[in-house]
C-alpha cells in the first residue's frame, strides 16, 4: 500500500514537472545561440539543419517557417535598449542604420505574427521605400498616432513585435556579435 | 519513512525530466498546426502556386513578410527526383528548401545561384547515390540539393522593394515549375 502511494506521488510530480517544464520553455521561447546586437536578437541556427530541438518544437507549434540562412537573417525586437517592452500605445523611435545587406524590410507584428490593420495600410518598410537622412541614417517614427515622416503605426496595441530582415548580408554564423555591425536603436519617448 | 518520501520526489523528478525531453523531441511529428499542415490543403503536391500575401485579417503562417510575393512547391520525392526552375525578379529572389517538419535545410538567393532562372534539382539522399557515375561527373554546373525527407516544401520569394512592384514580383514567381524529370 505504502508503495503503490510513493508511485503515485512519483507519477504525479513526474507529470508536473515534465509537461510543466515543457510548456514553459515552449511559451517562453526558450531557444540556444541566440546572436543579440541591442534590443534585437537572431537565432541563426534556426534557419540551417542545425536548429535546436526546442525551437524546432516551437516552430512546429506556432506555424512558422524559419528564414532560411542561405536566404537572409531575421532580428527580433520585443523591448526598447532600456529594456522597456514595446507598447503600442507609446511613440518609438527606431533610428541608426542596418548591417550590411542588399535589401532589409522592418516590419510590425502583434505577439502572434500576425499583421496589425491600420487605416493606411503599412505594416513594414523596405530599404528602397524608406525616407533616408543625408548621411543615409534613418528615423522611423513607431507610434498609434499620424507622425510626420517614416511612420508605423501600433493601432494601439498593447504588446508588438519589431522584425528586422537583412536580405543578402555577409552577416552570418562566423559573425561575432560587437562593435562592427550596428543595429538600430530602440527608444521610448513618451507614454499616454 | 522522510527519507522514502525524498527517494520518492527524487525519482518523479527525474522521471519528470526524461518526460520534458520526450515531449520535446516528438512534439513537431505530432503537430497538426504546423507550415506543412496548413498549406497542404491549399497546395497541389509537385507544383509552384502562388500563396496569398498576409494582411491584418489573414495570414496563413505567422511572422510572414509582407514585402514578398510567395510561391510554394509542397513536394513528394516518393516517385522520383523534382526539377525546379524560377526565374529571379529585377530586385531580389530566393528560394528555400523546408523539411516536413519545417527545419531549413537549404536556402539560395538571386546573386549565390548567378544566373537569370534558379535552376536546381531536388532528391533524396538515397536517389542521389543511385545517379549514374557520368551523370555526377557533369553535375557541376548542375545544382543538386539533397532533402532529408521524402516530402517538403520549396518557397519561392520574390521582393516588391515598394508596393506598386507586387505585381512584377508576382508575374515573375508565376514562371516557376517544379516538375519530376522525367
Amino acid at each position: 500500500m505504502r508503495f503503490l502511494l510513493g508511485l503515485l506521488l512519483c507519477l504525479v510530480v513526474a507529470a508536473f514537472v515534465g509537461l510543466g517544464t515543457t510548456l514553459v520553455a515552449l511559451t517562453s521561447g526558450v531557444a540556444f545561440g541566440a546572436f543579440t546586437i541591442g534590443s534585437w536578437t537572431a537565432w541563426l541556427k534556426n534557419g540551417t539543419a542545425d536548429i535546436d530541438p526546442y525551437a524546432r518544437a516551437m516552430i512546429a507549434r506556432n506555424g512558422e517557417l524559419p528564414t532560411g540562412l542561405g536566404d537572409g537573417i531575421a532580428f527580433f525586437a520585443r523591448s526598447d535598449d532600456n529594456g522597456k517592452p514595446l507598447d503600442g500605445r507609446c511613440d518609438v523611435v527606431v533610428s541608426g542604420s542596418t548591417p550590411q545587406a542588399r535589401f532589409w524590410t522592418i516590419t510590425l507584428y502583434d505577439s502572434q505574427g500576425q499583421l496589425i490593420g491600420n487605416p493606411i495600410n503599412r505594416q513594414n518598410f523596405t530599404s528602397q521605400e524608406i525616407i533616408r537622412k543625408l548621411n543615409g541614417d534613418f528615423e522611423i517614427q513607431v507610434a498609434p498616432r499620424a507622425r510626420a515622416g517614416n511612420w508605423l503605426p501600433t493601432g494601439g496595441v498593447a504588446r508588438y513585435v519589431l522584425l528586422l530582415r537583412l536580405y543578402d548580408t555577409p552577416i552570418g554564423v562566423t559573425t561575432r556579435a560587437g562593435r562592427e555591425v550596428s543595429m538600430p536603436a530602440i527608444t521610448t519617448s513618451s507614454c499616454p | 519513512m522522510m527519507m522514502r518520501l525524498i527517494l520518492w520526489l527524487a525519482g518523479g523528478i527525474l522521471l519528470g525530466g526524461v518526460i520534458h525531453l520526450v515531449t520535446v523531441l516528438l512534439l513537431p511529428r505530432t503537430a497538426t498546426q504546423d507550415a506543412y499542415s496548413r498549406l497542404a490543403p491549399i497546395t497541389p503536391v509537385n507544383s509552384v502556386v502562388p500563396i496569398p500575401a498576409p494582411t491584418a485579417e489573414k495570414s496563413i503562417m505567422p511572422f510572414m513578410d509582407p514585402a514578398f510575393a510567395t510561391a510554394v512547391c509542397r513536394y513528394d520525392l516518393t516517385r522520383g527526383p523534382l526539377k525546379l526552375a524560377a526565374p529571379v525578379s529585377p530586385a531580389y529572389t530566393s528560394v528555400s528548401f523546408y523539411t516536413r517538419n519545417g527545419v531549413a535545410y537549404y536556402a539560395i538567393n538571386d546573386r549565390a545561384a548567378g544566373r537569370r532562372v534558379i535552376e536546381l534539382d531536388l532528391m533524396t539522399t538515397a536517389q542521389r547515390a543511385q545517379l549514374p557515375e557520368d551523370e555526377d561527373v557533369t553535375a557541376a554546373d548542375r545544382l543538386i540539393v539533397e532533402s532529408p525527407t521524402g516530402v517538403g516544401l520549396i518557397v519561392i520569394r520574390a521582393l516588391a522593394p515598394e508596393p506598386g512592384s507586387m505585381g512584377a514580383a508576382r508575374a515573375t514567381l508565376a514562371q516557376a515549375k517544379c516538375q519530376p524529370q522525367q
